[in-house]
């Protein structure tokens, strides 16, 4: 079916409410990567297998992350009439065990997450109401969705369709209030009007810069020239990060349409999403949007009888993590390698082949749909002066409930961790966390109050980056973490700039002098001295602010760096090349498990039988390698770690 | 490869320079790594110098120019997986098969290489071998691991 009026959309809205709310049992499946990565594709052909077996009275839908990837894989149940209910960590077996308890109108008590009694649309700020009939049996005292601490602060725009709607179905898109946006855009605003509320809502890109999207769009329809580009980066390379993939895989359309809008109001009439290559399911799922999106006529020739083309084309990165920087991942789609080049004149005055280009982040375009919808005004009132709207974030590391987070800007970091992430497992300490990835910082336990907001994270030595938030407690060492993002920046690192180049590389070697006890104090001050250069001198911001985690450590972590260099000593026992295994001959029962699985044939002793008692076991600390194989080995928690 | 089955990938793509990322990874996924042969004939075919493509095909990680093995092993070495022990992962990988990270098995079964973040944090430490995703791995999984891979 074409879309070429309103009335069209219209149709396709019905359609997609259909679609949605079918008059009968709806199952939904999460399937995007955390989803299937646990075993949901699984959980999904027993339900099938079930339903098309005993004939249910099913419908079943796949959809896409609803964030909270620990409890993966999520299934909800919906009804009409009934509350939506979700539940948690569900495997092939008992999702049979799941759907026939609901067709017998119960629930499985132990596997449930939480219920619904209603749905945000938050594109056109309306709620749809359940209109609640019945409530099944073990439903009461469920908590609701919005109480579970997890979700309770959060605000989800960028996020706001993923989990509720099925990614492959763009009506269902539409029925959410998608495309309306677009419509509003081509028929009832101009295009510097458009530019004007994206400027009026405060919208920063959400790729890490946190530039101001509006002046960006302006500034390249201030442009002059026939041919134009607008371009995502989907090149989303923080390790730890996956804010972007989520999107593209639960709700890829919020990007094209935001993409669409952004051409017309800027002059382009063609675009590109770049995606790295590491995201398959991501790049599936763009493909099956752009097709149906071509289909029925909102890409490409005239759109929506507006006189407006726009084309978007889909290009695969090859693995390079420079590819995210803007002139880079130009350069990439020239068919070049991916060098950055200096930015005297911005990529929206000269960029794809010296043409005008605009680039913006995955989460920043698919916000562009609901400024316009909801309004700047609604948009600025959310978050603080100078950082608007909501970012999504991934809490993982060492933090209870792992997953990925859309709130507004201005919750402080103590809310992160404790409410949405739910604290330190095992009764452990706080020890800092790391925001920016490996172009950001760690921020300690002294500064847990501080608000999320741009600028007060780059005040504090660290930055929003693209979201990835590592969560850390009293088993992390610093050292090793400063350690770990250099060698990632060194390897990564395109090489065109020697200060980057042989920056990373000898801040590198530092490093690992550090952890390997051969420190010395007056490689503080060389990190400094070195971090410095390569941040001055380098072109591009991977060099800019690759010292940003060293420096940020010793800033905050100066006492454990002097450990290393003094003692010889990790106290969070990480440093490998710093630590001795021991077994404690009180505890060790000879069971010889350890010597088993030893692979250096370091672990000596007499095994334990029915008729003798057997001796303690030894480590050979000359022979260990110290991989820690016997202390995961270990049943009596007879080895120490010193 | 056939150079026909090589033409109708630069054919797909319009001939154009800019694909070249592009084609060579098409060729990869049914090589499953460059031959210098094949790049000799991608340079003569589309008119780009060798050099230039040697150049594409290091700088990117994707593209290898050494033989892989059968199945790939990436190990995730992201920051989550990294705080949880994934270094210690790899070493027995490495322990394991013999190898060291990026080198290809005597028997060209495994190729082990690293990856930086596949996107299923909470499930760290992670490996995926033929796009097939093990989560929550220890040292003493590894074992089972490799035996579903023949």
């Amino acid at each position: 079916m074409e879309i070429r009026t309103k009335t069209d959309l219209e149709k396709m809205r019905e359609k997609g409410l259909k679609s949605l709310y079918p008059g009968t049992t709806k199952i939904s499946v999460g399937m995007a990567t955390c989803g299937l990565s646990t075993g949901a594709g699984k959980v999904y052909e027993a339900i099938q297998q079930e339903v098309e077996k005993a004939k249910l009275p099913i419908r079943l839908s796949q959809t896409g992350c609803i964030g909270f990837c620990q409890r993966e894989p999520v299934i909800d149940i919906l009804e009409p009439g009934k509350p939506r209910v979700f539940y948690q960590g569900v495997t092939p077996e008992r999702s049979v065990e799941l759907v026939h308890a609901w067709l017998e109108n119960r629930v499985v008590q132990d596997l449930l997450l939480c219920k619904m009694e209603s749905e945000d649309w938050v594109t056109e700020g309306i709620v749809k109401d359940y209109s609640i009939r019945h409530i099944p049996g073990g439903v009461d005292g469920t908590p609701h969705y919005h109480q579970i601490p997890f979700y309770s602060k959060q605000l989800k725009i960028a996020l706001r369709n993923c989990g509720f709607i099925n990614p492959d179905r763009i009506e269902e898109y539409i029925a959410r209030g998608g495309y309306f946006s677009l419509y509003k855009a081509l028929f009832e605003m101009k295009p510097e009007e458009i530019i004007e509320e994206v400027k009026r809502s405060g919208l920063r890109g959400r790729g890490g810069a946190g530039f101001y999207t509006g002046n960006k769009w302006e500034s390249c329809r201030k442009s002059k020239s026939d041919r134009k580009f607008v371009l995502c980066n989907a090149d989303e390379g923080d390790p730890g990060a996956y804010m972007d993939r989520s999107v593209l895989e639960g709700d890829p359309h919020s990007v094209i349409e935001g993409m669409i809008i952004g051409a017309f109001a800027i002059g382009a009439n063609e675009g590109f999403i770049y995606v790295r290559d590491e995201y398959p399911l991501a790049i599936k799922k763009l493909r099956i949007a752009l097709r149906e999106a071509e289909e029925v006529g909102l890409l490409g020739e005239n759109i929506l009888g507006s006189g407006f083309s726009f084309r978007v084309n889909l290009f695969r990165g090859g693995g390079a993590f420079v590819c995210g920087e803007s002139t880079a991942l130009m350069a990439s789609i020239e068919g070049k390698v991916g060098e950055p080049r200096a930015k005297h004149i911005h990529t929206t005055e000269s960029g794809l082949w010296d043409l005008p280009s605009n680039l913006n982040n995955v989460e920043t375009w698919s916000n562009v749909p609901v400024i316009l919808s909801r309004g700047a005004d609604w948009y600025s009132r959310i978050g603080t002066e100078r950082s608007k709207g909501t970012k999504v974030f991934s809490i993982v590391g060492k933090v209870n409930n792992t997953g990925l987070v859309e709130v507004p800007m201005g919750i402080t970091l103590r809310e992160i961790v404790y409410d949405v992430g739910g604290g330190i497992p095992d009764g452990k300490k706080f020890k800092a966390v790391q925001t920016g990835g490996p172009s950001g910082g760690c921020i300690p336990e002294s500064l847990i109050d501080l608000p999320v907001d741009f600028d007060r994270l780059t005040e504090v030595g660290s930055m929003m980056g693209s979201g990835g938030m590592i969560v850390m407690d009293e088993s992390t060492c610093m050292v090793d973490l400063a350690k770990y993002f250099m060698g990632f920046l060194k390897s990564e690192s395109c090489g065109k700039c020697t200060s980057c180049r042989e920056g990373t590389k000898r801040m590198h070697e530092i490093l690992t002098e550090i952890t390997e006890g051969r420190g010395k104090l007056e490689h503080l001050d060389l990190l400094e001295e070195l971090g410095w250069v390569t941040a001055e001198a380098s072109l591009c911001q991977l060099g800019g602010t690759a010292p940003n985690p060293v420096l940020s450590t010793i800033r905050y972590f100066r006492e454990e760096y002097e450990e290393h260099i003094l003692k010889k000593r990790c106290p969070a026992k990480v440093c490998r090349a710093l630590l001795r295994y021991r077994i404690l001959s009180n505890v060790c029962t000879s069971c010889g498990r350890c010597a088993k699985v030893c692979p250096a044939e370091a672990i000596t002793g007499k095994k334990r039988t029915k008729k003798e008692k057997g001796e303690p076991f030894k480590i050979d600390t000359e022979k260990c390698i110290k991989c820690g194989m016997c202390f995961e080995a270990c049943k009596f928690e007879a080895i120490e770690v010193q | 490869m056939v150079s026909s089955e090589i033409d109708s990938i630069i054919e797909q793509y319009g001939e154009k320079d800019s694909a070249i990322l592009a084609i060579l990874q098409d060729i990869q996924s049914k090589e499953k790594y460059l031959p210098k042969e094949v790049l000799e004939y991608v340079s003569q075919k589309m008119h780009i110098p060798l050099p230039n493509i040697f150049r594409i095909a290091t700088f990117y990680n994707a593209l290898s120019i050494k033989p892989r093995g059968r199945y790939k092993i990436d190990v995730c070495l992201g920051t989550a997986c990294h705080v949880r022990g994934g270094n210690k992962i790899m070493e027995k990988f490495e322990r394991d098969l013999g190898v060291s990270v990026g080198e290809t098995t005597k028997d060209k079964r495994f190729t082990l290489e690293s990856v930086r973040c596949v996107g299923c944090c909470s499930l760290g430490p992670v490996a995926v071998v033929d796009g097939k995703v093990f989560g929550r791995l220890a040292q003493d999984k590894v074992p089972a691991l490799l035996k579903e891979f023949k």
